[in-house]
């Protein structure tokens, strides 16, 4: 079967600030009134303009978004915070309605925005399954012939008769994610509900939700995790502002997602740097992986961290080191440099390059700084907060998320066991 | 801003169509029918959840009831020596109190509806009615065991010779239940719309429910009311079933057939328009909560 099944045909969403934040029956005839004497909206903030004979502003969350998907195929979207993967989500689950345009699904939708929803504390483990599952759209018998293999998947056991609320954190998640996962609408719709539970319970969850997909059925992803985007998905589509900026091959979706939005270059300039060669040395542009500092960096944790810098400097310098600092919550991580010790810095331009290896940084955003100093001190510059780059997320063997820090360190260990009571 | 989803069986293939402007005559009850089985669970959960980890558990439900009961016939029977039309005091208000608590708990409830449950409403769709539509079962459960209690207290004042006939109205029980149901669900279910709004209804209805009360021919019959009024309170769409309540039971009062059918109109108008309302609100309500 080639027809698609879900259509999506010029989907616009639009929130009209003004008129949401108004929550009382006193602002609302405040504001009929003044409709009535032809005055402005007394609620309206200076400086808000009203829109097309609308008053308030008008966001649009999402903007003339057309896309289809074809019977058993896994689509991610992907996109930054406020892209409109949130509203799409929404809308595609039905839990707002669009302002605009047309969406048709074949089939039954089960969406999984949040594992657990519904979960009441007081009722037992089972008594959840039922309710749990058929908010999500499963009949009662359904839940009846599945129920052994939800309390299996979830590895509750005896629990299952316990109320939820003497659960652990942990219990409740599996539990929930067990009853999603065992949803069997013909579309599913998932929000990133991978980032729950243990190491190895997320590794459950992938496995599980690939033999979902493998069984033909459609399934719709939205994830930050580039990683389990590019292992689960075969198709990848970028939202940017409202709109879709990319359809197409999971891996190129990747790429033009981590492409910069903007053109928006760094300006560097003497208030951006503290030292003695401040009116010496000025740098003129610093770019990460070829991408201007001045623009939001997204970077996967496979691509190595190529650092380029250029300026200009008004004496020579015996023994100059220039070198990049990265610092995340005001601590410095790394100081990386861009020659051997005792290179000289000559008057006129210079280019540098500084690489720091693929999977040094572990996820999280980190500040950049660039400095030069002359060994033994006396003469530098250094600025300490110029741009920002991020490190995504996206698991692998050797980089893996139970290795939780800062730096990902390549450690090796052992474990030897001796067989025999314990004395 | 609104949606519409309409899904039919093409050959057993499952169609949804999601659009922005959908039929305002559409009330969506088929879609209702198939989940009806989150609704007997709501009705379950509703039920069990209330009382876990309560020493009296259910027995809650008859105890509301008999200490207001008693109360009113303390201090309306005795002490300010109302008129019951004859009755005994104490089933009187018994009659009055159970069949208006079950409306006054409806309302009450499904008012609630969208901002007792947003966070649900939020992260998964069914059709938003379930909830309110299962709050109705759940204090009918409520009212059930009340019921049979004011059963038995009508037994034993009977065979004590008191002067009560209950009659072949009785007959029309399920009947007066359903108005008061309808009149519960459909009022709280335009607050509810309304509340998505307006916040400031949430705290006008727990007080409003009670000042409705003394409106209502609860603590008073009808009869004792002077002329003029009886018209005011004959306006109360919630006033001819409580009193035909009590003549089927207590043979006294006053059994007001055409004002019956008033009222069955009414409450059959407040009821669509409830449903409207509500399907109305719950495409885009979680754009403004």
């Amino acid at each position: 079967m080639t027809n698609p099944v879900i259509k999506v045909e010029n989907l616009s969403k639009y929130y009209r600030l003004g008129l949401i934040g108004g929550g009382t029956l006193r602002e609302d005839i405040n504001r009929w009134t003044a409709k009535l004497q032809g005055k402005p909206d007394p609620l309206l903030k200076v400086g808000q303009m009203e829109h097309g004979g609308r008053k308030g502003d008008e966001i649009w969350a999402l903007k003339d978004v057309n896309f289809q998907v074809k019977e058993g195929e896994i689509l991610g979207i992907i996109g930054r915070n406020g892209a409109g993967k949130s509203t799409l989500l929404k809308i595609l689950s039905r839990i707002t309605a669009p302002s605009a345009g047309r969406i048709t699904l074949k089939g039954r939708v089960g969406s999984l925005l949040e594992v657990g929803t519904g979960f009441h504390p007081e009722l037992t483990g089972r008594e959840n399954i039922y309710l749990n599952g058929t908010i999500l759209g499963m009949k009662k018998v359904e839940v009846d012939r599945k129920l052994e293999e939800i309390v299996e998947f979830a590895e509750m056991g005896k629990f299952i008769d316990t109320p939820v609320k003497r659960y652990s954190s942990g219990m409740t998640v599996r539990l929930a994610f067990a009853v999603a996962a065992h949803l069997e609408p013909e579309i599913l719709i998932i929000d990133e509900v991978l980032a729950v539970g243990d190491a190895a319970f997320q590794k459950k969850c992938i496995g599980k939700m690939q033999d979902i997909a493998g069984g033909g059925r459609t399934v719709l992803f939205v994830t930050h995790n580039m990683g389990t985007a590019a292992q689960l998905c075969d198709r990848g589509l970028v939202i940017c502002g409202g709109s879709v900026t990319y359809d197409g091959a999971i891996e190129d979706a990747i790429k033009e997602y981590l492409r910069p939005s903007s053109t928006q270059k760094l300006e560097l300039g003497k208030q951006h740097f503290r030292g003695h060669l401040l009116d010496d040395i000025a740098i003129k542009s610093l770019s990460v992986n070829g991408i201007d500092l001045g623009q939001q960096i997204l970077i996967t944790p496979e691509s190595d961290l190529v650092f380029e810098f250029s300026g200009t400097s008004t004496i020579t310098l015996k023994d100059f080191d220039l070198l990049i600092t990265l610092y995340k919550d005001g601590v410095r991580i790394v100081t990386a440099h861009d020659s051997e010790p005792g290179t000289a810095l000559l008057e006129g331009h210079f280019n540098s390059t500084i690489t720091i290896p693929a999977r040094t940084l572990r996820p999280g955003t980190y500040t950049v700084g660039l400095g030069g100093e002359r060994p033994g001190g006396g003469q530098w510059f250094a600025g300490t907060d110029l741009g920002e780059i991020t490190v995504l997320e996206g698991w692998a063997p050797g980089y893996e998320r139970r290795s939780v820090g800062v730096i990902n360190v390549r450690s090796s260990g052992e474990r030897r066991m001796e067989n025999g009571p314990a004395s | 801003m609104s949606k519409h989803s309409q899904e039919e069986f093409f050959g057993h293939e499952h169609i949804t169509i999601i659009e922005p402007h959908g039929s305002v005559f559409d009330l969506k009850l088929r879609e209702l029918w198939s989940y009806r089985d989150l609704i007997v669970l709501f009705v379950r959960r509703d039920f069990v959840a209330q009382y876990k980890q309560t020493i009296l558990g259910p027995a809650w439900h008859i105890i509301q009831p008999l200490l207001t009961t008693v109360m009113f016939t303390i201090v309306f029977g005795k002490i300010a020596q109302l008129s019951t039309d004859g009755v005994p005091p104490f089933l009187f208000y018994m009659a009055g109190t159970i069949i208006w608590t079950y409306f006054a708990n409806v309302l009450t409830a499904t008012s609630a509806t969208f901002t007792a449950n947003t966070h649900i409403f939020g992260k998964v769709y069914f059709p938003r009615l379930a909830i309110p539509v299962a709050t109705l079962f759940s204090k009918l459960i409520a009212f059930a065991i009340q019921y049979l209690f004011f059963l038995g207290f009508l037994a034993w004042y009977s065979f004590a010779g008191e002067a009560v006939q209950p009659n072949a109205w009785v007959l029309l029980t399920p009947v007066l239940l359903l108005m008061m149901a309808a009149i519960g669900f459909g009022g709280g279910i335009i607050i509810s719309a309304m509340t998505t709004r307006y916040r400031d209804l949430t705290i006008l209805i727990s007080f409003g429910v009670q000042l409705l009360m003394y409106a209502t021919p609860i603590i008073y019959p009808v009869s004792s009311l002077p002329q003029k009024w009886q018209f005011w309170v004959s306006l109360n769409p919630i006033a001819p079933i409580v009193e035909a309540f009590r003549y089927a039971y207590l043979g006294h009062g006053t059994l007001d057939l055409p004002m019956l059918g008033v009222s069955g109109l009414v409450i059959l108008v407040t009821l669509v328009v409830g449903i409207f309302m509500f399907n109305a609100v719950e495409r885009t309500f979680m754009d403004t909560v």
